[in-house]
């Protein structure tokens, strides 16, 4: 089965959509990253959109999804390089995304994720208390 | 209105959704939309196709381009011959749904179009009719 | 119907009928020698009238959309739509038929002169033929005043909402008059596409110049930090007078969620203050 791959950059994923999405792919993705974040204690998950031409309102969803699911989970999620045309078209749909972080480009996404997890002190006491091997500079 | 090229497509699964995308971009890209109007055009036709096998299962969408009096567009047609929809006003307010999508299908659709019309007979199916101008 | 012989008539008496119009047309005072000159006139009214008397062969005086006629209709056409773009008045461009008219009545009483009885019903046929043509012309005079407006509406929203770079990482957008929802989407595709070329963080959508804050209004505005907010910037309105916050709040509008400033200039010191950057005073 086609599956867009995710690749994991230490606390983040990192995840580019490439391709035209249809609906079992974009649930095959919101699946597979639920999965990751759990495996991995992911602290960040990185979409860029960049090459998406279209988002409807069930892409949108799953977008929605990934961000919340993830917030229960622990992990920001960030979207990053939406064209204009997109935001536009998103926001007459009536789905302005208010759920998710955005970034301009991928580094700008990167960076708002360190910011993300640098003040959230909740985070840093959670990660000592998992054990979990990571110095996070304040 | 004067019709210039039109085209039929049977909308049966979602590899049709992604085939019906691609000819409607090469429609609107050849009458030379404007990216932001392409983008809500094919947004709004993808939410109506997507209604199309989420309540009926299948149907067929007509893409047609037409011009009337100074403006050229696209014009689409949506037809299936599903369940029908009971209340037409309230399929087309914000956020209600029978619990397969965010509700924000026909509503959404409709704010991203020039025009919109709706009609529908339970038992015997629904067809949408969506034009978006060029500029 | 006597239309044959009348059409005989008016094809034998061609001459007589063209020398007539022209000179209507160029003893008129509204003459516009200036916009085009009597030559070109000759040529288009012979053109005109040699069409016309085509068309009214086929017995037919009365449908204008039968086929016979297109050539006629799409000559007109194009006559008051040029005369629409160079900027001949209404008047002008639909003396052009009725002109005509005249000349061909004068023909036919000349003709007709001991046969009243039909003098009357052909000056009656041939009169609603002449004013439906020239319906055509006052419609179609009109579309191209309408395509004038069009492209003047749209050139003036274009020059209307320019984006300027104020700082690097920063876009102000001075919006002057009111926004409507044909004028929020060149707003927004405008802004979005700087921010996209520009890499900027931070967008001020000023509103000193817009006279009243509506609903609809503020809902466009609220459209424009929506979509910056998804391209991954942010969106900070400033400029907002008194009057307009009263208004805001009397309708009752939510603008949680929308960073307001009063001026462009305190909307600039939060948007240093958000990169980290302090501006001092040389010592």
């Amino acid at each position: 089965m086609e599956r867009i791959p995710i690749l994991k950059m230490g606390d983040f994923l990192l995840v580019t959509i490439q391709v035209d999405m249809y609906d079992r792919l974009a649930l095959n993705l919101e699946n597979d990253l639920v999965q990751m974040v759990h495996k991995n204690g992911s602290k960040g998950v990185l979409i860029d959109i960049s090459a998406v031409s279209i988002v409807d309102s069930f892409m949108g969803r799953i977008i929605g999804n990934v961000g919340t699911m993830s917030k229960i989970l622990d992990a920001e999620t960030v979207v990053v390089g939406m064209q204009p045309a997109v935001a536009i078209t998103l926001v007459e749909l009536g789905l302005p995304l208010a759920g998710v972080h955005t970034a301009l480009n991928v580094e700008k996404g990167m960076a708002l994720l360190q910011s993300k997890i640098a003040i959230d002190p909740l985070d840093l006491d959670m990660q000592q208390d998992e054990g979990v091997d990571d110095d996070q500079p304040e | 209105m004067t019709s210039l090229n039109k085209e039929t497509l049977k909308i049966r699964t979602e590899q049709d959704v992604i085939v019906f995308r691609q000819r409607l971009r090469e429609y609107v890209v050849k009458i030379g939309m404007s990216v932001v109007n392409q983008t809500k055009l094919i947004t709004a036709a993808s939410e109506l196709v997507r209604n199309i096998l989420a309540y009926a299962g299948e149907g067929q969408a007509t893409i047609e381009v037409v011009s009337e009096r100074l403006q050229t567009g696209v014009k689409i047609i949506f037809k299936d011959s599903g369940p029908g929809i009971p209340d037409i006003n309230k399929a087309m307010q914000d956020g209600y749904t029978t619990g397969k999508s965010l509700g924000l299908g026909l509503p959404g659709a409709k704010r991203l179009v020039n025009f919109f019309d709706i009609k529908s007979e339970v038992g015997h199916g629904t067809t949408v009719t969506i034009i978006r101008w060029k500029r | 119907m006597a239309t044959n012989s009348t059409t005989s008539l008016l094809i034998k008496r061609r001459k007589d009928i063209f020398q007539i119009w022209v000179d209507h047309q160029v003893e008129d005072p509204a003459l516009r020698d200036d916009l085009m000159s009597n030559d070109e006139l000759r040529n288009q009214s012979e053109e005109f009238l040699d069409l016309f008397l085509q068309a009214i062969k086929s017995g037919n005086l009365e449908d204008i959309s039968r086929t016979e006629y297109q050539p006629i209709v799409d000559l007109l056409t194009g006559i008051s739509l040029s005369r629409a773009h160079s900027g001949f008045t209404p008047r002008e461009t639909a003396l052009y038929v009725l002109s005509l008219k005249k000349a061909v009545i004068r023909v036919l009483q000349e003709e007709l002169e001991n046969d009243p009885a039909s003098l009357v019903n052909e000056i009656l046929n041939i009169s609603n033929l002449l004013d439906s043509l020239s319906l055509v012309t006052f419609e179609t005079y009109i579309q191209g005043r309408e395509e004038v407006i069009l492209r003047q509406t749209s050139e003036m929203n274009e020059i209307s909402t320019p984006v300027i770079r104020v700082w690097e990482g920063v876009l102000a957008l001075p919006i002057i008059g009111t926004l409507d929802s044909e004028r929020t989407q060149i707003v927004m595709e405008n802004l979005l596409q700087e921010i996209v070329e520009t890499e900027s963080n931070i967008a001020i959508l000023d509103i000193s110049g817009v006279p009243a804050v509506d609903t609809l209004v503020a809902q466009h505005l609220i459209k424009t930090v929506d979509a910056t907010r998804l391209m991954g910037a942010e969106c900070i309105i400033s400029g907002i007078r008194p009057e307009i916050a009263q208004t805001i709040v009397h309708l009752g509008i939510n603008l949680e969620g929308v960073q307001t400033k009063a001026t462009l200039a305190s909307a600039l010191k939060y948007a240093f203050s958000k990169m980290n950057m302090v501006v001092t005073k040389r010592k």
